[in-house]
């Protein structure tokens, strides 16, 4: 295979139902420790066609820190949880800064929230914003670009006070959480 | 039906593929929203980088004795979608034992668990992107999507790249496998050539003489490093 533009990807299979042992083993839910200053919780249920929840899947995140900035020495800004028995994922972390976006428009804080689970041939992949942020959320170029005033609510997180913040993911039927994909 | 994603046109599998009966009531229907171009190549994880063991893309040496089973090394290159390296990046592995049995709590298939088997292992591209793991090749095992279903034998393969776009969890499958004209997942992926690019080769440059056979499967990952230019800084 000779280096070159445009390369045919891969394609995307299931994770299927067997992943934990090697996706989980290390418990990569605590983006920072639960005392860090201005932790939060970030929680939800994860639901079917049926409204059932789904009892296996895995959610990963992947968030700039609390300035907006990706990758920064210390704060990896990745996290992954499984889902329990009630279709539950969590994590311990900060809220993310406004980054910049497309033509230096900031992009209000968000973090990226992707879904793997059986059933899933590929993953589906959301924004979590925040309901304290009305302001930098009614300028943002992702949220804007929702048409569908039901779909974009999907994707403003819940307080539920005490620094914790409720997001669903519906992944089908009634008020099913908005997905994205990445335009060619 | 609905209509197709930028994805699928990539050769990705749709979401809704109802021969494979759990994508259902787990398939979105609502079409996704297409992210502004300009976001496309954002950054992604630079995930484990400090968690990898060096003994960790062996799956023969986990535990005090040998798996049993025939033992095989699985290597490759992992590229970005411009050809070119992906360095450093993450790649975890997990399967089903020789005789088609996961350790997990959930397989209930009535084949035997290999007490020196845990089917997981991790490790870090090099400089090339190139991987390798060694460990035994994984049975078929039958599953309850359909009467009399059969998976063909597969190891799951999960890899992080370059941009956030290059995240992808996939399944690498064996030459010649009589089980992929029966199996829904495999058939997911609608196009001939992109079902191809999920089949290892055997290699015989690979194999090693008096020790295992040698498979090579080249992973392509979408998203590219973006350039300074391209990435806008506060
Ligand atoms: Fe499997």
């Amino acid at each position: 295979m000779s280096p070159g533009r445009g390369l045919e990807p891969t394609p995307s299979q299931t994770i299927g139902p067997f992943f934990h042992d090697a996706l989980l083993e290390r418990d990569p839910t605590g983006l920072v420790p639960p005392e860090h200053p201005g932790a939060v919780r970030i929680s939800g249920v994860i639901y079917d066609g049926a409204g059932d929840p789904v009892p296996d899947a895995m959610v990963e995140v992947w968030q700039a820190d609390a300035a907006g900035r990706y990758g920064s020495e210390g704060f990896s800004g990745f996290g992954r949880s499984g889902t329990d028995e009630h279709g539950r994922f969590s994590f311990t972390t900060v809220k993310p800064g406004p980054v910049p976006g497309p033509d230096g428009t900031p992009q209000a804080p968000h973090v990226n929230v992707s879904v793997f689970a059986r059933g899933l041939l590929r993953q589906v992949t959301t924004r979590l914003y925040f309901p304290d942020e009305e302001e930098a959320n009614a300028a943002d170029p992702v949220l804007t670009s929702v048409e569908d005033a039901g779909l974009r609510e999907t994707l403003i997180s819940h307080d539920e006070g005490g620094g914790s913040y409720g997001f669903d993911v519906r992944l089908q039927g009634d008020g099913q959480t908005a997905f994205f994909e990445f335009g060619e | 039906m609905t209509q197709q994603t930028v994805g699928e046109a990539a050769g990705h599998p749709p979401y809704l593929y109802p021969d494979y009966e759990s994508t259902r009531l787990r398939a979105p229907k609502e079409p996704l929203i297409i992210l502004p171009k300009a976001l496309s190549d954002i950054r992604g994880p630079a995930y484990g980088r400090g968690t990898v063991g060096g003994l960790d893309y062996d799956l023969t040496r986990q535990h005090g004795g040998e798996p049993l089973g025939e033992r095989i090394i699985v290597t490759g290159r992992v590229l970005d979608g411009d050809g070119r390296p992906v360095r450093g990046g993450l790649v975890e592995v997990w399967q089903a034992n020789a005789a088609g049995r996961y350790t997990h709590h959930k397989d209930a298939h009535p084949a035997p668990l290999d007490p020196n088997f845990s089917g997981a292992g991790r490790c870090l591209t090099d400089d090339e992107g190139r991987y390798r793991f060694v460990t035994v090749k994984p049975g078929a095992y039958p599953w309850k999507n359909h009467d009399n279903a059969w998976r063909p034998a597969h190891i799951h393969f999960s890899l992080f790249g370059p941009a956030f776009r290059s995240r992808l969890i996939s399944q690498m499958y064996f030459p010649g496998d009589p089980l992929f004209e029966h199996d829904p997942i495999f058939q997911s992926v609608r196009d001939p050539e992109a079902r191809k690019r999920m089949i290892s080769h055997f290699d015989l440059e690979t194999t090693e003489p008096e020790w295992a056979l040698g498979y090579r499967f080249d992973i392509v990952l979408e998203g590219r490093e973006a350039t300074p230019l391209e990435r806008p800084h506060a």
